[in-house]
């Protein structure tokens, strides 16, 4: 009985006004929405997951990417990100209380869960624009070869990654910046990385205790380290060097994992930053008892359920671009 | 609106007294899971990382079922899929469940495929 579609009796299955499932028009739309915007996701990420099976043995280990929280200087894999969950997970919890206020029609307890839930989603896309920026600027510094591979530099003594700037050769260089309004006016150059080529290998060759990482994880699940001997035969194949990352480079590793980083993570937040906006249109139109005139507050629960799938997606690109 | 709030979770086994509570319940559920996950990320037991059942590790295993099992509690107590008709429900958690299992099957074996012509096949990929 459960599954009955209509109530027959009482509405008119013509003409409108009946409601098919038990769930207004609205409702039914917001759950479309959220059915196709859930197999959007799922198509990145399961775009994500067929570029790292294709590269499994060089793929970049997130926990030794994402290690940083603010105002905290050393190595904490995982802490933040697990803080921003816990935000939205809680911003969630409001949203759900809110839409329980309003079946009580509380008007005051409706407008400060929704208030609570504006602010978690502010603190949410804060962090991830954080985030993009630490990701952004870089940590260590690395040498990209020919073929496109990435090549890290470790401590032999201590274990712990070197950042370039920590052993790099100062060299006498006239190399600058070439703009365009120093030569034929569509040619330019981003601008150089803090050390050149030359200066890190000088460095590299200088320094006993560096050594490279290479992008291969060996069966432990690590990244291979090269010996002292290899590593200044690697030296050789080393075309330039990459401070941070964007969509053509990556000091982390394959440049693939950067475009996706920057793909699912800019368009979840792009949905949390709508689902903000949103949630405040419901609060001022709450405020103005909108929805006290109206008799319910079903507008509050449809938004509601997009802002918890806001939340529901967060969890999958958790697990599978953090955890996993 | 006017739907009855179903107020029992674990089939059964927890009953709250009211919806505010349920909620409450349900958050601290999920906050326990999440931290299980944090903490098994960061520790990374060797039981875990070294054996593995169906070519996966047993840890990723862990990670994935503890997020299906807190999607599961998001869609039925957050969006209170438990509340309507089994026939929305089943419309849209099916439908979702099979084209997504379908595509994820169909484009990891492709990755995995692909995986072994870079290693086995002719070509230099590092130089």
């Amino acid at each position: 009985m459960d599954t009955t579609v209509t109530n027959a009796q009482s509405a008119p299955v013509w003409g409108g006004g009946n409601k098919p499932l038990e769930a207004s028009y609205g409702k039914m739309m917001m759950w479309f929405f959220i059915l196709s915007d859930a197999l959007t996701f799922s198509g990145f990420l399961v775009a994500y997951g067929f570029s790292r099976f294709k590269f499994m043995e060089s793929w970049p280990i997130a926990d030794e990417v994402f290690t940083h929280v603010p105002f905290f200087h050393g190595n904490y894999p995982m802490y933040y990100v697990a803080f921003m969950t816990f935000v939205l997970i809680m911003s969630s919890v409001t949203m759900v209380l809110a839409v329980d206020a309003g079946h009580k029609m509380k008007k005051t307890a409706v407008t400060w869960y929704m208030f609570l839930t504006v602010i978690g989603g502010i603190i949410f896309v804060g962090s991830q624009a954080w985030e993009w920026a630490t990701f952004i600027k870089g940590d260590f510094g690395a040498l990209e070869t020919k073929g496109g591979r990435i090549l890290q530099f470790v401590d032999a003594n201590t274990g712990e990654r070197l950042a370039i700037r920590d052993f790099a050769a100062t060299l006498p260089s006239h190399r600058t910046q070439h703009e365009s309004k120093n030569g034929i006016w569509f040619s330019s150059e981003k601008a150089l990385p803090s050390f050149s080529l030359e200066e890190v290998v000088a460095g590299v060759e200088a320094h006993e205790n560096v050594l490279i990482r290479t992008e291969k994880i060996t069966a432990e699940g690590e990244k291979s380290l090269l010996s002292r001997a290899e590593t200044l035969g690697k030296l050789s194949s080393a075309t330039q060097v990459v401070e941070g990352a964007n969509l053509i480079q990556n000091e982390y590793g394959s440049r693939l994992f950067a475009d996706f980083f920057f793909f699912i993570t800019g368009f979840h937040g792009f949905h949390v930053f709508t689902g903000v906006l949103i949630n405040l249109i419901i609060f001022f139109n709450v405020l103005l008892g909108t929805y006290e005139k109206r008799g319910h507050y079903e507008m509050v629960e449809k938004v509601g359920l997009y802002w918890h799938f806001v939340d529901l997606v967060w969890v999958f690109v958790f697990t599978f671009f953090y955890l996993v | 609106m006017g739907h009855e709030h179903k107020l029992s979770i674990f089939r059964g086994l927890v009953t709250f007294k009211s919806n505010t509570q349920k909620i409450w319940g349900v958050l601290v559920f999920l906050s326990i899971i999440t931290a299980i996950e944090v903490a098994l990320g960061i520790i990374k037991p060797e039981v875990l990382t070294q054996n593995s059942f169906l070519a996966m590790k047993l840890l990723n295993w862990i990670f994935i079922i503890l997020t299906l099992v807190k999607a599961y509690y998001i869609a039925w107590d957050f969006m209170h899929l438990r509340d309507e008709k089994a026939g929305l429900r089943r419309a849209v958690v099916w439908t979702g469940v099979f084209l997504i299992g379908y595509l994820s099957f169909i484009l990891l074996v492709e990755g995995n495929y692909i995986y072994d012509i870079y290693k086995a096949g002719f070509v230099k990929w590092e130089f």
